[in-house]
């Protein structure tokens, strides 16, 4: 079992994870009062941060981590698939698109679980 | 204003997935305080699940701080790109640090994206107004989630997780301009294969190869970038 004594308990613990992840943001205010907000350097760390957040989701979708690990791959990429073509039918609108790859997965996770099918 | 867009779609997808969170802090054996709290502070969805995952199978301590660390990596680049919109409002600028602390994906995106069309002097009003309604909500959500967690089937509390990665997608999905573009289409494909290689390390190369790859073929495909 963790062994939270040292740190003060589950506060603690809190406290750290908290700490450790303040210190992204905080850097990153730190460095933006530094460099030229219209310049180059700007721009190139927009593009890290995009290229960061788009493999995180294509990661979490393709090779998940924890409760989504948990369910099966097919039955992810059934519903991405369902959203996108709902997304590109409604003239690239994020709601339907996010609303139908939801309501498929929700079917799936389901059948999986209770057969419904 | 800002709250006002939150109003929109933001806060339900924040309401589901800290209601899913709230099930998985409990089902994770966090207490209900700690659980709650933790949405306020950490305030990032991939931390706060590995904070919670990882609590539960009695990993090490600075094991669970690393990880959750790791896992919110993205705010770094994600500050840097944001706070210049903030840059010219001196009297919002003086409260950076802890503007910072209120972005999340959500958060920044909306206002990457409405906040360039919006006066100097309206743009931390806005996000702070959006940030604030979505963090509120958050913690709400976080609250019920806990309560209902046990008596919510798998297959709910899976798929209200699942609606953050989709959210999110569709979110991006229907951004236009090109730097953005490019660097999401080599993050996609490069995400995976270095989870492959390194699941803790992974993440920063992914962004700053597909970061720079993107930024240099913008610069050579020269034009205006929309």
């Amino acid at each position: 079992m963790n062994n939270l004594e040292p740190i003060g308990g589950l506060w603690g613990l809190l406290l750290l994870v908290t700490a450790t992840t303040y210190v992204w943001r905080g850097a990153g205010a730190a460095i933006a009062a530094r460099i030229n907000p219209d310049g180059p350097l700007s721009q190139w760390f927009s593009c890290v941060a995009y290229g960061m957040l788009a493999g995180l989701m294509s990661r979490i979708l393709l090779m998940p981590v924890g409760i989504l690990a948990e369910t099966l791959l097919i039955d992810r990429l059934i519903a991405f698939a369902a959203g996108f073509a709902v997304f590109m039918v409604f003239k690239r609108n994020m709601l339907p698109g996010m609303i139908g790859s939801v309501a498929v997965f929700v079917v799936l996770a389901a059948h999986r679980e209770i057969g419904i099918f | 204003m800002g709250m006002g867009d939150a109003f929109r779609m933001p806060v339900y997808v924040v309401a589901a997935s800290m209601l899913g969170f709230g099930s998985l802090a409990r089902d994770s054996g966090l207490s209900f305080s700690v659980s709650v709290v933790s949405t306020a502070t950490v305030w990032g969805l991939p931390g706060q699940v590995a904070f919670a995952e990882m609590f539960a199978v009695g990993a090490p301590v600075m094991a669970i701080a690393l990880a959750s660390s790791m896992a919110n990596l993205r705010f770094l680049p994600m500050s840097i790109s944001m706070m210049p919109l903030f840059r010219y409002d001196p009297k919002g600028w003086r409260w950076r640090y802890l503007l910072v602390a209120m972005m999340s994906v959500n958060t920044w995106a909306l206002t990457l994206r409405h906040a360039p069309h919006l006066n100097e002097n309206q743009r931390v009003p806005y996000f702070t107004g959006l940030s604030v309604t979505c963090m509120t909500t958050g913690v709400v959500a976080t609250a019920l989630g806990y309560h209902l967690a046990g008596n919510l089937p798998f297959y709910i509390t899976v798929s209200l997780i699942f609606l953050n990665p989709m959210y999110f997608i569709f979110l991006f999905a229907s951004i236009r301009q090109r730097s953005c573009i490019l660097a999401m289409m080599i993050g996609a494909v490069l995400g995976p294969l270095f989870h492959l290689i390194s699941p803790d390390w992974g993440l920063p190369f992914v962004g700053a190869i597909a970061g720079s790859a993107a930024f240099l073929l913008d610069r050579r495909m020269g034009g205006d970038g929309e």
